[in-house]
């Protein structure tokens, strides 16, 4: 322990006044150092932060533009009207290594002519993947069973809100959705109300009527893959 | 011999004189201690440290060969199990030794708080203890999601929908939380770096520092009925019980944790061998959404809770919760780090482990088996019993096909079979008449959708004919009193209609 602190002055030359005033002065002056020493490093303390931070808060101060971008999801031939189908399709955004989970599911419910809504696979409760009952025509979920209706308002369950809708457009007879970012209760393209609660009856009266044929057989749904 | 042992002497003594570490590290594994702390009581927290060691070592061995990216780590995983020698082992120990951990550093935990070891002067003890439990929960979970499997990534996708409800923030937050739009490579990376670096670090050193503070403050004295913890006089009295039954912790002591701690190793490896390691389930392939993701044995209350708040209370608990219950445990010693230690004169402290220790159990339980989730292949996999079928109508039976093919059952289950969200339908017209049958299949309610939409005029004939004959063998059928009434008012009693019976 010894060894690290100053040698202390010998014996034999006992401090006199003046080297001992010396000495404080001396003191003084280092405590003085020491502490711009440490002013110092605080200061390169606050300058390294800066990129530190930056680099960590990066995924969350990105907020230039929408992470959305228009996908195409094949051919309006590949909906039949009246079926709601699960559709694959790449993210937008997707790093090199993100393997099958940039393949993203929806829902694609084509309701008649060119209407249709498209679903996110996430449930509005916890995000759950909802699966499609053609028969009972009810998206059901299997964590917590939250319910929805074919037209993805809430139908039961501990779901807040209906399903989660992406912006859709048909562009040279291809259905198209804005998608990239994963759909929870604070994203962006989830803060607007669902479509469904929009304009739920005309359409949804519509596609009931039309739809007594209760054969649809035992496949309640088909995968269909974007070109 | 004797020069062998004059030889080894002197290289310990040459590393003594440059370190210095031996006489402090063996005057504090000699430290006195009351007597009376020796006990089977005082073993958990050896043992939670021994795991941790053993988690440490096997978690470096796994990272040998794991491989942290989104679309290699699942491989990575089957390649352990399959193609490495004893890699399914040590993935097993891993597992289940984070199982251990868990469970032990939660029975310390109930341990020293029956004990009121976080009175004076152990406060900061507790303190810390509760951050290490909290770290080791956090371990338990991001290890989970390296677990990158189907549970991983749903799994993942519950944490992101728990952090967007944060108000005004949770939109920032899951983008931290996630590294990127999607759960995927950078949300894995992310996990990994919690897992193996950060938490860890924080981990050991929060170790470090809670058994410094054991030896510099004295293990906790054992409690007395009537022996009050006074601020001014306790750290007095306890030297003097340690003066008076002082004996060395080792080797005096130190027997019964090595005890406890081998047979805590062993039954890790046990269940290692036995069990064998957990998963991975199904590939983290979105796409796939035949999965019904469930979190692991820790987290299966909260997934439980998560069930039956009411929606409209969910966020709120969500976020309040957390907050008091860990507020409560950190400020617990400050607020009453005095007075009477031993759990006889602590009623109220006995009732809160109680209840807190049985709500965790039967939540937990509840999570194992789900009884609020649909069964998604019922409709297709449980048969309607014969028994339910036999003598029946045409339209009845119509009906039970109308049962079986609209899902009912995926919520409902007859005979023992079929989904626990709903009620059981076995004797289900001893329960309800004919017209609140028909009003509840087609508007729903009460947690149950409206079929209104689904079924046509004929199918809910037929389905509501069919439920009509469950009467669970020969139980009554319901009666509306109030048509009875009405009926008595209006006519000359004419015969009240009757149901349409089953048969048997």
């Amino acid at each position: 322990m010894n060894s690290s602190e100053p040698l202390p002055p010998t014996d034999q030359s006992a401090p006199t006044e003046s080297a001992a005033n010396a000495r404080n002065a001396g003191h003084s002056r280092r405590v003085f150092l020491f502490k711009l020493s440490l002013l110092l490093n605080g200061a390169v303390g606050a300058i390294l932060a800066v990129p530190i931070v930056g680099y960590l808060l990066g995924p969350a101060l990105k907020r230039t533009t929408n992470e959305d971008s228009w996908i195409n999801l094949g051919p309006l031939t590949n909906f039949p009207e009246g079926e709601t189908r699960l559709v694959n399709f790449r993210n937008p955004v997707t790093t090199p290594w993100d393997g099958q989970t940039g393949d993203i599911p929806c829902w694609v419910r084509h309701i008649s002519g060119n209407d249709f809504q498209v679903f996110a696979i996430n449930c509005a409760h916890l995000g759950c993947p909802v699966r499609w009952f053609a028969q009972s025509k009810l998206f059901l979920c299997p964590c917590h069973g939250g319910a929805y209706y074919e037209d993805g308002s809430r139908a039961s369950g501990p779901p807040e809100r209906g399903l989660f809708v992406y912006d859709h457009k048909i562009v040279a007879n291809s259905l198209m959705i804005s998608a990239g970012k994963m759909p929870t209760l604070a994203a962006r393209n989830c803060g607007k109300p669902t479509l469904t609660q929009i304009q739920p009856s005309p359409t949804a009266a519509v596609a009931s009527v039309e739809e007594p044929k209760h054969g649809e057989g035992p496949q309640s749904r088909n995968n269909t893959w974007p070109a | 011999m004797a020069s062998l042992k004059e030889r080894a002497i002197g290289v310990y003594n040459w590393f003594e004189q440059r370190l210095g570490l031996g006489a402090p590290a063996i005057e504090a594994a000699e430290h006195q201690i009351p007597s009376r702390t020796s006990s089977w009581w005082y073993v958990f927290g050896s043992a939670a440290t021994v795991i941790l060691v053993l988690q440490v070592v096997t978690g470096i061995l796994l990272a040998l060969v794991y491989s942290p990216s989104a679309s290699h780590a699942w491989s990575s995983l089957e390649f352990l199990d399959h193609n490495v020698r004893l890699g399914w082992f040590l993935r097993a120990m891993h597992g289940w030794g984070s199982d251990f951990m868990v469970a032990i550093v939660l029975i310390h935990m109930m341990q020293v708080f029956l004990f009121g070891a976080y009175k004076f002067p152990r406060e900061l003890t507790w303190i810390i203890g509760v951050c290490l439990l909290l770290l080791t929960l956090g371990m338990a979970f991001t290890g989970q999601v390296l677990r990158f499997d189907q549970d991983a990534y749903w799994g993942l996708g519950i944490g992101a929908s728990i952090v967007s409800r944060v108000p005004f923030v949770g939109g920032a937050l899951v983008d931290l939380m996630l590294g990127g739009p999607i759960i995927a490579g950078p949300a894995l990376s992310r996990f990994f770096t919690l897992h193996v670096f950060v938490i860890p670090g924080i981990l050991l050193a929060l170790v470090g520092l809670h058994l410094l503070m054991v030896v510099r403050l004295g293990i906790n004295d054992w409690p007395m009925p009537g022996r009050l913890v006074n601020k001014k006089t306790y750290v007095q009295e306890y030297h003097k019980l340690t003066e008076k039954t002082g004996i060395p912790f080792v080797p005096d002591a130190v027997w019964k944790d090595a005890v406890f701690t081998a047979v805590i190793m062993l039954a890790v490896m046990a269940c290692a061998l036995w069990f064998g390691p957990f998963g991975p389930t199904g590939q983290p392939d979105p796409t796939i959404i035949e999965t019904a993701p469930k979190p692991d044995f820790a987290f299966l209350w909260i997934y439980a809770v998560l069930a039956y708040l009411p929606p409209s209370l969910e966020t709120p608990v969500l976020f309040i919760a957390p907050v008091l219950i860990i507020g409560t445990m950190l400020l617990l010693p400050l607020v009453s780090g005095e007075g009477e230690k031993h759990w006889s004169r602590r009623p109220v402290a006995v009732l809160m482990v109680a209840v807190i220790a049985v709500t965790l159990g039967a939540f937990t339980r509840l999570g194992m088996y789900t009884p609020w989730s649909p069964i998604m292949d019922a409709w297709t996999s449980n048969p309607i019993p014969e028994a339910d079928l036999k003598d029946r109508t045409p339209l009845e039976r119509q009906g039970a096909l109308v049962l079986q093919n609209k899902q009912c059952r995926n919520c409902h289950a007859i005979g023992g079979t079929g989904g626990m969200r709903g009620p059981a339908l076995d004797s289900i017209a001893s329960r309800m008449t004919e017209d609140q049958i028909i009003r509840q299949v087609l508007q729903g309610g009460g947690n149950m959708p409206a079929y209104g939409n689904a079924l046509n005029p004929s199918e809910t004939t037929a389905l509501v004919h069919f439920l009509l004959t469950l009467r669970g063998g020969h139980l009554s059928p319901a009666v509306d009193a109030s048509r009875k009434l009405a009926l008595t008012n209006e006519q000359p009693p004419a015969q009240p209609k009757p149901p349409p019976s089953g048969g048997n």
